[in-house]
């Protein structure tokens, strides 16, 4: 068996705690843990680390059993690297012994090395110095490097900037994209900020509960309204955009995406290049027929494909762009109000218009 | 030569302290004040023989020890709190009862005497060995208690952490928790070496008096009152007030470098 997933199963009890989950994503790319507090997240990555242990679970990664009714492979023997909530890093030791503390001391060509990984997170000024001394961002990116110099196979990663403020936040998640696109790593990353989800992700694993509720690519579940993911106050859906041009003058790149084009204003992009678009359901508001005149630049042909009616009053649409419904996927979120007065109903074609459009800063694999 | 009264020879070892202040200088001029004294020439065997007591016994606590404070710092077993009251014991019980039973133990029908049998002889209890078992047990608390403190102190993370870095259980024990532990196992080494300088109940129920093989400072000094040897009593003591004030003086200072280190 040399599927190439990451796929487990853990049931029973941690403490007080009843977990019954259960999901095989692919092992590339940044696969996000996503729910509220509470609800296993981290338990999970616990199981699939080895630092907890259920009977009966099952752990596999890449064809590589970790765990099943027989065998469980002791902690320091399972190819992972792990980043903790907070860094934990260990204050006897010097920033660069702590990045050599779990690095073998023979590596195979092509491993990942200690200046790849000192330039990559920045951290080259801060080697001597002692981990007591550093900023809470600098520490991260000094946990996140000790455990990259590992050669893990699979790079758990539990919410590693929620102790953070915001400001070192933005700072640290350049880092994290980055190495997104230089190394060919599974990650696991724990998230209850879907924001940061949207940023990074391109699998969701959803958890409530103790529960796998969905799992999938970002962009399937966003769009799906059976979960509640569609139906949150920021539902949204992200949109894997290619830049086809940039108009030097008013500033607006046309981004292509499956069905349809959308101008963005932004910093200057070059044609080709790939970037993630996010766009909120509350932005996306419906019209019957193309308006004439408006300030709105995306006016976009669509499809309606699905419904569901909130409690709030609010009908939240699935439209598929494109004359025939075929496209990209977005959500629309209207009242029932005017939904009601426009007739609207699935399967009718409509034009979507896209009050907003954020690009979310994505750099693809260089490879 | 002339016998210095005890006022006199107080005066010149505490002289010699304060005013001296380069430690060597002290410490020759303390060792030419007690020559001069002519004190009785076996003043060093009790000395000796404590010292050497006392870094056996920190030796053996410290390989005993360790294990058993590991243990009840990280087992969830639930009867560990019961193990560490059993290990406890000596802190409330009076030496002697200690010692009567260490007594009955090292004793010729105990397994004591079984071993003790092993290279001839017929007991352990009044021997150098005996000394250093009821040591072991008297002092171990005082070992135990500050290892296990500091080893609870850090936690469950860095070893976790350790462990995610491809680290064995041994490998993370000795490269994460003994040097993070280390204030604690200095500590317990200080605590178990003064400790054991300073018995007195358990060694003379088990060591009796005999010079040069079991009379250590302790007993020395109160052997010295018997025979109302006041110069040698006294200088004695006031090594002891001098070595504890060494000892709680440098505890106190661990602890204070120890709260720096942490904040």
């Amino acid at each position: 068996m040399t599927s190439n997933t990451v796929s487990v199963s853990f049931h029973g009890w941690l403490g007080r705690f009843e977990l019954n989950a259960q999901f095989e994503v692919p092992a590339r790319g940044v696969t996000a843990l996503f729910g509220p507090s509470g609800c296993g997240k981290t338990a999970v990555m616990r199981c699939i680390a080895g630092l907890n242990r259920l009977n009966g679970g099952f752990c596999a990664v890449a064809g590589d059993v970790w765990q099943d009714e027989k065998h469980f492979r002791p902690v320091h023997q399972r190819p992972i690297g792990y980043v903790f909530q907070e860094a934990s890093l260990f204050p006897h030791l010097s920033v660069r012994s702590n990045l050599m503390y779990g690095h073998p001391s023979k590596t195979a060509p092509g491993a990942i090395a200690f200046e790849e990984v000192v330039a990559l997170l920045g951290i080259d000024k801060l080697l001597e110095r002692s981990p007591r001394n550093l900023s809470g961002g600098e520490r991260q990116r000094v946990a996140i490097g000790r455990a990259l110099l590992t050669q893990p196979k699979l790079l758990l990663m539990d919410e590693p900037l929620s102790a953070l403020d915001q400001m070192t936040k933005d700072e640290i998640l350049p880092y994290l994209e980055r190495l997104h696109g230089a190394l060919e790593l599974p990650i696991l990353y724990i998230s209850h900020d879907m924001a940061e989800v949207q940023r990074l992700a391109d699998q969701l694993v959803l958890m409530r509960d103790g529960r796998v509720l969905a799992a999938g690519s970002l962009v399937d579940l966003q769009a799906d309204l059976s979960l509640p993911l569609a139906l949150s106050r920021d539902a949204a859906v992200s949109l894997d955009a290619m830049v086809v041009a940039q108009d030097a003058t008013d500033g607006l790149a046309t981004l292509e995406v499956v069905g349809g084009r959308f101008f963005v204003p932004a910093e200057p992009l070059q044609p080709g290049e790939s970037r993630r678009l996010r766009v909120l359901a509350d932005d996306v508001s419906l019209a019957r027929e193309q308006p004439s005149r408006s300030t709105i630049v995306n006016v976009l042909p669509a499809r309606i494909l699905s419904i569901r009616s909130q409690a709030d009053h609010r009908v939240t649409a699935l439209l598929g762009l494109g004359q025939d419904g075929a496209g990209a996927r977005l959500l629309s979120r209207v009242t029932e109000r005017s939904w009601n007065e426009l007739d609207l109903k699935p399967g009718l074609d409509v034009y979507a218009q896209v009050k907003g459009v954020a690009l979310v800063r994505r750099e693809e694999p260089s490879a | 030569m002339r016998r210095v009264s005890n006022h006199e020879a107080t005066e010149f070892v505490s002289g010699s302290f304060i005013c001296d202040c380069p430690a060597w200088r002290g410490s020759v001029g303390v060792i030419r004040v007690l020559r001069a004294m002519n004190l009785s020439s076996d003043i060093w065997q009790p000395i000796r023989l404590t010292l050497q007591l006392a870094s056996l016994t920190t030796i053996i606590l410290m390989l005993v020890g360790t294990p058993i404070a590991w243990w009840l710092a990280r087992s969830k077993r639930w009867w560990k709190e019961a193990v560490a009251a059993f290990v406890a014991i000596p802190l409330v019980l009076p030496p002697t009862v200690l010692g009567f039973y260490l007594l009955v133990a090292l004793g010729p029908s105990g397994p004591g005497g079984f071993l003790a049998a092993l290279w001839g002889a017929r007991t352990l209890a009044f021997t150098f060995p005996g000394l250093v078992i009821g040591s072991v047990l008297f002092s171990m608390p005082f070992v135990v208690q500050p290892i296990r403190n500091a080893f609870e102190a850090m936690g469950d993370r860095p070893m976790e952490a350790a462990a995610t870095l491809r680290a064995s259980p041994r490998r993370a024990f000795w490269t994460v928790a003994v040097p993070l532990a280390s204030p604690g196992f200095l500590t317990g080494s200080i605590l178990g070496f003064a400790h054991t300088v300073g018995e007195f109940g358990v060694v003379l129920m088990i060591g009796g008096n005999i010079p040069g093989r079991t009379q250590v400072l302790s007993v020395a000094i109160y052997d010295y009152v018997e025979t109302s040897q006041w110069t040698e009593a006294s200088v004695l003591a006031l090594g002891m007030v001098v070595f504890s004030f060494c000892v709680i003086l440098t505890m106190m200072l661990i602890e204070k470098k120890v709260a720096r280190f942490a904040s």
